[in-house]
């Protein structure tokens, strides 16, 4: 009902409900987001054992367990956070919120650890090879994806410290959560595809 | 400017070849299996062409708005579900009848397997040259195709291996078969078989760069027997070999010259890009001039194979295929013409 | 451009504003009809400048061994005109439609977007800036410009960094990637739009066929422009970062890229072909006098096209050595995609069959559509067919089919949705006799050229070179082709000349000059900033059909 007071009508449009066009953006974004990972997980899957030289994913890659949970665990703060700004909770939405941004650093920091790792010690680049290319554009589009998640949800952190979000963003807030949703789920198709197919 | 041909010379086919590569003057089984396919699309297609375009005809003539109209709306229809299912269907069973003949042909076509007798043939395509190996007779030779014709009642065609050294390009010589792509990493085959001899013209049909234009392909198809004396005088150890050492002798007429041509050739970095059987000459980037006055053409089609056109294209080839990979060798013309008497020894 | 309406009190000063601050207010501007008349504007001036340079292409092919261009700069004029017309005419022509019309027929007041809309049309402009700057600022080895060279479809390996050096391919990508941010924002724009600020009483089977055209072809835009950017995105790591996507020396695969262009690639043409079947639904109903035939099947016959354009892009890809199963899959389902849009045409003729059709210049146009998108229709069927393909792929029969589907079908659609349209737009009609000089000529120019390329591809002509030997059989065919490139340059003269003409002189046109049904005739001509005063009762898919038939209303038979 967001934009039926945009139009100047002759008669009310109290029975005529239409969905709201920020759902419909993020959802038209998430669709779009969805097939660019999958051209490049495609192209990761395609060139599994492929690699002319090593070194192979088997012999370097170590599963980020904790990493995984951290960002999985953050889909769900943010839902509690959610809730919690329904509710009118302010301080439990802004404990939730930082709790969301704190897991999703520490999935970042794992990220920088593990590519320190593997560039230093076992010279994988992402001109290396084959697996090298395809690993950090995979994942690095992930992460990169999570970086702008990051920088938004502070920002929304930062306007609610300085009291300036309303209850009517609401929305604004749910559509956030909507694309750190998907960048989860991304993060579940790219763990599948890297560490369990990918071995 | 408008009307000059300029200096890149064009081959006029006063050599026989048959200059005009029509798709429907198929040769050889892969060539005629398509042809009697695509008869049966083209007629498919007309029927449905004159049918639609005459109720196009029709609709603008019957109900074409009159001067002498009432002004009145005509019956306003919306849709009828039966007419809607009627040319849904009928369009359903067309469709499905083409893609049966037309699955069948495919696999005619690409499923075909070599039969003992074939003749095997690998050839690579360079950035703007063929190079065409024999594997199993020894031959290696560059832009021409040299083929047995095959009998219909014994046939005996040649399998083609396409790969690439450089960028993706497309082998295609139009009377003989539909083209295959030449990619990198990938090995593709298709096959030919014609049973006429002569000279078939083709292009290569993928945009491989700057002289992608004038990457042209000639396959000369020997009558019966004349292809194992082709193979003979191309083998390395082959007479014309012999020839070629009789023509260096002391006592022969061009022997100065020719021993000078040689000595130009082997001290310029000709030798870095080219192969001379039996010389210290196996550059692999550009391509064997062994018997390079056998063949019809220079440069892959850029001109004819003549002492003139020899001349200009050592001289610099970038006047006769601008942007070709063989640069101006900047030689006096003393030794250009030693090396060209040297060169047209190469028989 | 904006006709002041003697109706309406005025609501700006009295004095004409400066150039300047004309100027000013389209650089600012967030309104969806002044990016929607930008977006059209750049579009046309494009079409200008890569139709001069297909004209260059036709000169150097009149005539065998011709040298009017060198061969580099010949390979460049060819990869800039296809990567212009797809991306900077044919893109910007389809934004440009769907901004102005869609709130209009929906009757919203803009689009829901607005600051969105704006943003797509800059990144727009600024991919078209980087392409031609290429010209100038892409050092080659030799040092000076150079623009991209590499064919609108880029192939692998030729664009990697070994055989393509200097920065010409990088333009190309960049250019591209960026405008495609500008796609995807109008298309996020018009899917909102249209889900969520129509009229009330409008439900989405009451929308015009336009509107729900514009919103298959925003909804495919999402699905396949991802592809194309991912791959360019490689592309770029291949070549800045050393990767190795499509770097054959080190196991990368050249036939990756194709799956990933063409997977963008096909549904694309699509993007560009469904505006224009979308005018043609709005024009050919009006000027038969009758109601679309079929509006559910049209919809339903649409989505299927999207649905089925996504599982047909390696029919660009025949002779690329797929085994015969592969071969065979693309084919079905390319023959399958003939279905729908046959269905289509039918509805179609059956909307003029029983009407009472005047020929105007914007059905002129729908009838030369009809008829030209018939051939380019057969000879995709033909393309199809496998086995025929294998001679006809890249060869000069596929360039003279797609043109026939560009131009004979999309942009005589277009000149039909400009003749319609105009007067909506500027208040003013477009002179009929300059039109129809402009459709003649256009008509003429475009059979001599692009029915005579057709059999050169035939006779064994491939695509993309830049010159050929005489006694092939190709040298009157290319000079009958070159010759029907005239025609058209004065065809699209006239045009030109009608619209900038037409913007002072033009006949006033009124709120609603062709008694058209749908909802932006029930405002004026051009219609002011917010849109409509009030928009009219929905209750059928011809809101103005309704009110002026109150006897006989579309609504008592759904």
């Amino acid at each position: 009902m967001i934009n039926a007071d945009r139009l100047n009508l002759p008669y009310t449009s109290a029975e005529w409900s239409l969905p709201s066009s920020r759902k419909v953006a993020i959802a038209s974004l998430i669709v779009t987001e969805s097939a660019m990972f999958t051209i490049f997980v495609v192209a990761y899957v395609y060139y599994i054992g492929k690699s002319l030289t090593g070194p192979y994913p088997a012999e370097v890659l170590e599963t980020p367990i904790v990493s995984t949970i951290c960002l999985l665990a953050s889909s769900l703060t943010i839902v509690l956070a959610e809730r919690s700004f329904k509710r009118e909770s302010i301080g439990a939405f802004r404990l939730w919120w930082s709790t969301t941004i704190l897991l999703a650093a520490v999935f970042l920091g794992s990220t920088a650890a593990e590519w320190k790792r593997l560039i230093v010690d076992h010279h994988l680049t992402i001109s290396t090879n084959l697996f090298g290319t395809t690993f950090y554009s995979l994942v690095g589009l992930h992460a990169s994806h999570v970086i702008v998640g990051l920088t938004l949800l502070t920002l929304v952190l930062v306007l609610s410290l300085k009291k300036s979000i309303r209850k009517a963003d609401g929305e604004r807030i749910e559509m956030l959560s909507w694309y750190w949703h998907f960048v989860d789920g991304v993060w579940v198709v790219v763990f599948t595809v890297v560490y369990v197919i990918g071995r | 400017m408008f009307f000059a041909l300029g200096l890149s010379a064009s081959p006029a086919f006063a050599d026989g070849a048959s200059s005009v590569t029509n798709i429907f003057k198929p040769d050889g089984a892969p060539a005629r299996a398509i042809f009697d396919y695509t008869m049966l699309v083209l007629a498919v297609c007309a029927v449905i062409f004159v049918i639609v375009v005459g109720l196009l005809v029709y609709t603008v003539t019957r109900f074409r708005h009159r001067r002498e109209d009432d002004g009145q709306e005509p019956p306003q229809v919306y849709g009828s579900n039966q007419i809607e299912l009627a040319w849904t269907v009928i369009p359903i069973i067309i469709v499905f009848v083409l893609t049966l003949v037309t699955a069948r042909t495919i696999a005619e076509v690409q499923n075909a397997v070599p039969p003992p007798k074939a003749l095997k043939v690998t050839v690579v395509g360079h950035q703007w040259w063929w190079e065409i190996r024999y594997p199993d007779l020894g031959v290696v030779t560059a832009n021409e195709l040299h083929v047995p014709v095959s009998d219909p009642a014994q046939p005996r065609p040649t399998f083609l291996k396409l790969e690439s050294a450089d960028v993706a390009h497309s082998f295609w010589i139009p009377q003989l078969a539909g083209k295959t792509d030449v990619i990198p990493n990938r090995d593709n085959s298709m096959w030919i078989e014609p049973v006429t001899p002569g000279t078939y013209l083709g292009n290569c049909a993928e945009y491989c760069g700057t002289q992608h234009a004038r990457m042209l392909i000639r396959v000369i198809v020997h009558p019966q027997g004349e292809f194992e004396n082709w193979v003979a005088a191309q083998k390395p150890d082959s007479a014309t070999d012999t020839n070629l050492v009789a023509a260096q002798k002391p006592d022969s007429a061009t022997d100065t010259q020719v021993k000078a041509g040689r000595d130009v050739f082997f001290s310029t970095s000709c030798v870095n890009c080219h192969t001379i059987n039996g010389t210290e000459a196996n550059g692999k980037f550009g391509p064997d001039l062994t018997h390079l006055m056998s063949r019809q053409t220079l440069g892959s089609g850029a001109a004819l194979n003549t002492p003139e056109k020899l001349r200009a294209w050592v001289r610099n080839p970038q006047n006769l295929k601008p942007g070709c990979y063989m640069p101006d060798m900047q030689l006096t013309d003393e030794e250009m013409d030693q090396l060209v008497r040297y060169l047209l020894t190469l028989n | 451009m904006v006709a002041a309406n003697p109706e309406i009190p005025l609501a700006r000063p009295l004095v004409s504003p400066s150039i300047v601050t004309r100027l000013h207010g389209l650089v600012v501007t967030v309104d969806h009809k002044k990016l929607g008349l930008m977006y059209i504007a750049s579009a046309l001036f494009f079409l200008v400048v890569a139709g001069l340079m297909a004209s260059v292409i036709r000169l150097q092919l009149a005539l065998p061994n011709n040298n009017i261009v060198a061969p580099d700069t010949f390979n460049r004029l060819f990869t800039v005109h296809g990567t212009a017309m797809v991306f900077f005419v044919g893109m910007p022509i389809v934004a440009g439609l769907s901004n102005y019309l869609v709130p209009l027929m929906i009757g919203a007041r803009d689009m829901a977007f607005p600051r969105l809309n704006a943003f797509g049309y800059w990144m727009f402009l600024f991919g078209a800036a980087l392409l031609f700057f290429s010209y100038i600022g892409a050092p080659g080895l030799s040092g000076h410009g150079s623009a991209p060279d590499v064919g609108w479809f880029a192939y692998a390996p030729l664009t990697g960094r070994a055989f393509s050096r200097g920065n010409s391919t990088d333009y190309w990508t960049l250019c591209l990637l960026v405008s495609g941010i500008g796609s995807l924002s109008s298309a996020v724009n018009v899917i909102a739009t249209a889900f969520g600020m129509r009229s009330p009483g409008m439900t989405l089977m009451r929308m015009p066929l336009f509107v729900w055209m514009m919103v298959v072809v925003s909804a495919m835009m999402f699905i396949v422009i991802p592809p194309l950017t991912a791959a360019q995105i490689m592309l770029l790591i291949d070549r800045f970062l050393g990767g190795n996507f499509f770097n054959t020396q080190s196991g990368g695969s050249a036939v990756l890229w194709q799956h990933f262009f063409w997977i963008f690639g096909h549904p694309e043409v699509y993007v560009l072909m469904i505006p224009g079947f979308a005018c043609a639904s709005e024009i050919i109903p009006v000027f038969s006098r009758k109601p679309i035939f079929g509006y559910s099947a049209m919809v339903g016959a649409t989505t299927m096209i999207a649905f089925v354009s996504m599982g047909v892009w390696a029919h660009h890809m025949f002779s690329m050595g797929m085994t015969s199963v592969g071969n065979t899959f693309f084919m079905i389902s390319t023959m399958a995609i003939s279905v729908p849009t046959g269905i289509k045409i039918f509805n179609w003729l059956a909307t003029m069959y029983g009407g009472k059709i005047r020929f105007e210049l914007p059905m002129l146009c729908c009838l030369a559509f009809l008829f030209q998108f018939l051939i380019a229709g057969l000879t995709g069927i033909m393309l199809a067919a496998v086995p025929f393909d294998w001679h006809l792929t890249d060869t000069y029969f596929v360039v003279a089919h797609f043109h026939y589907v560009l131009i004979g079908g999309m942009l005589f659609c277009i000149f039909g949705g400009i003749y319609y349209w105009f007067p909506k737009a500027t208040g003013r009609m477009l002179n009929k006799t300059l039109g129809l000089w402009h459709v003649a000529l256009f008509f003429i120019g475009f059979h001599l050229t692009f029915d005579t390329m057709h059999i050169p591809g035939l006779l064994g002509m491939p695509r993309r070179i830049y010159t050929y030997d005489p006694g092939r059989g190709w040298e009157l065919l290319n000079l009958i082709t070159s010759i029907g490139v005239v025609f058209q340059i004065v065809g699209i003269a006239c045009l030109a000349w009608n619209l900038i003409r037409s913007l002072r002189k033009g006949e006033k046109a009124g709120d609603d000059p062709w008694d058209a049904w749908t909802l932006e005739w029930a405002t004026t001509s051009p219609p002011p900033e917010y849109n409509f005063e009030t928009v009219p009762p929905v209750r059928s898919a011809r809101p103005l059909w309704d009110l002026k038939h109150p006897e006989d209303p579309d609504w008592k038979y759904e």
